[in-house]
């Protein structure tokens, strides 16, 4: 954390001649409020380093239910966020580049499952896509089941992370100069040629971050996928099912696949981080 | 009027603080001729039948107040070794009263088995799968919610599937079938319920005493053939040994196990064992 910043800025700020004393009042106070808060999120991440066994850890990671709940979360996840790009970002690019009836609306309703709890959503999908669902009664006729199966949990990671992935798409296109745009259509270019040869590259980097919160959030998604998938393990039990349902057991076993969901966050954190900081 | 200033604010949170703090002594401490309160910690399975009991105990005793507690039996048994005022322990497994009693918390003549409880099979009241029988729950298909492994009504249905298995008439094949027809494994049964009355799941293992009345006409409900059971889940109820109390607490468990209590708790689904003599 770089304090200079805070210096810089009183010292211009004020010119009274004693701004020495409010300085170092006001660095100790950033100081102190910083480390208590940095604190208070890592002691409970460290905590949970520190209640497990290193031998616990790699043996409950031979155990079949962290197992099946570890590869179904990375497929379901990796699935929903492929769903959510190829949807996404047509939907992103229109709503960057044009203005049309409605687009408030169409926007409004994007966000929507940011600021939705995912209880809202879990049930409003069983509502929608339940057995005698406004949907579901229809599919039930053709043998199309969706609640309760492995499409569930995917429908609802879907739902529940897309947002994150269509904002920061929108914000890319948004920033991409559009000279680029027009000088490459002024050349000839069709639109899929300024679309994919042009704006998207540009844009690459927000794509890539977007699409890596997309999975964080799809990977930690509990409230929808308990309600509308169900939890079974191996078909859709996750990993935080999973560790909501260790949890009553085989504590260990929840424990570890905390852990690996942490250290996956993490890394998906900082992979965005360097990912945004570069420049394509 | 006077603007309120700080330092009045804190003297008038002080007095309602301050105030809270009387009554909530007052409450607990009984003067001579006060009614004695019963603090009753139960099980959370029975919060509607010893809801219903305790009303009808007061009534029959206007000097007796009966406080419920209700919680999961483990929660109520940590409650207790770390000092929390209970008169009565009434749990839902043999396992915390036995603990308790081997540790000297409770009055050990006291305690007794006082109710049963017994799993069922259930389905929506519309029988999507036109389920009629244990047999069917092995058909192609058939969506089956069930417990955990870790819960107790996830255990018992495992351990009859298991029983099932033993019995050629049966064989392992059908735990099997049964099994792959699972589509959710809950972990209270509390959320089992919401997927059969939706018609999300055509059949479930329940206790008897889970399915409470709002929900009986929307359930069908099936008996499992005794010779399946190993062990009916009992319930015991017990004084403890710090009560300041144990007439009245006696009293009221005489209450439970005489036939106004027996009423109630049968007609919550419980079957009542009766007092040995």
């Amino acid at each position: 954390m770089d304090l200079t910043q805070f210096r810089l800025k009183t010292e211009t700020d004020r010119h009274n001649g004693r701004p020495r004393v409010g300085r170092v009042i006001f660095t100790l106070l950033v100081a102190v409020l910083l480390s208590l808060f940095l604190l208070f999120v890592t002691i409970p991440v460290a905590s949970l380093f520190l209640r497990i066994a290193p031998e616990a850890f790699i043996r409950s990671l031979t155990e079949p239910v962290v197992l099946d709940a570890l590869s179904l979360s990375l497929v379901t996840a990796t699935i929903s966020t492929v769903i959510v790009v190829i949807f996404g970002t047509p939907l992103a690019l229109a709503n960057a580049r044009y203005d049309y009836p409605g687009r408030d609306i169409v926007d409004t309703l994007t966000d929507l499952p940011i600021v939705l709890p995912p209880a809202v959503a879990g049930i409003a999908l069983l509502m929608a896509f339940g057995r005698r669902g406004v949907v579901g009664q229809y599919l039930d006729l053709f043998g199309i089941h969706i609640a309760f199966t492995t499409v569930a949990v995917i429908l609802a990671q879907v739902f529940v992370a897309s947002p994150f992935y269509i904002r920061q798409a929108k914000a890319s296109f948004e920033a991409v100069d559009r000279l680029y745009e027009d000088a490459a259509r002024t050349l000839g270019a069709s639109p899929w040629t300024v679309a994919f040869r042009v704006t998207i590259p540009l844009a690459w980097g927000g794509l890539i971050s977007g699409a890596i919160l997309s999975f964080a959030r799809a990977l930690g998604e509990f409230g929808a996928t308990i309600m509308f998938a169900g939890n079974l393990q191996g078909r859709t039990q996750t990993m935080p099912l999973a560790i909501y349902t260790t949890m009553q057991g085989d504590l260990d076993a929840a424990i570890s696949l905390a852990i690996i969901l942490v250290v996956i966050s993490f890394a998906v954190i900082a992979t965005v981080k360097v990912v945004t900081r570069r420049k394509f | 009027m006077k603007r309120s200033t700080p330092a009045t604010l804190v003297a008038v949170s002080l007095l309602i603080i301050a105030g809270l703090l009387v009554a909530g002594c007052t409450d607990t401490q009984e003067t001579p001729g006060d009614a004695v309160t019963l603090n009753v910690f139960t099980a959370a399975s029975l919060t509607g039948a010893f809801t219903d009991i305790g009303k009808a105990f007061e009534a029959e005793n206007e000097n007796i107040k009966v406080v419920f507690v209700f919680s999961g039996s483990q929660d109520l048994r940590t409650q207790i070794e770390h000092g929390a005022d209970a008169d009565i322990f009434v749990s839902a497994n043999m396992k915390h009263m036995n603990t308790l009693k081997d540790s000297g918390f409770m009055v050990d003549d006291t305690v007794a088995q006082f109710v049963e409880n017994c799993l069922i099979m259930v389905t929506p009241a519309d029988n999507p799968a036109g389920i009629e029988g244990l047999a069917d729950l092995a058909e192609p298909g058939v969506k089956l919610v069930i417990g955990t492994k870790d819960v107790p009504f996830g255990d018992y249905t495992r351990q009859l599937l298991d029983n099932m298995a033993a019995d050629p008439e049966y064989g392992e094949e059908y735990r099997d079938a049964v099994m792959a027809n699972v589509i959710s494994e809950e972990t209270a049964v509390t959320s089992v319920m919401p997927k059969l009355t939706l018609g999300e799941a055509d059949a479930s293992f329940v206790y008897k005493s889970d399915i409470s009345k709002d929900d009986r006409d929307k359930l069908k409900r099936f008996e499992i053939p005794s010779k399946y059971i190993t062990e009916n889940p009992i319930y015991p109820i017990g004084v403890l040994a710090e009560s300041t109390h144990k007439a009245e607490a006696e009293s009221f468990i005489a209450f439970v196990r005489g036939p106004a209590g027996s009423d109630i708790l049968t007609d919550y689904g419980f079957d009542p064992i009766p007092v040995e003599n």
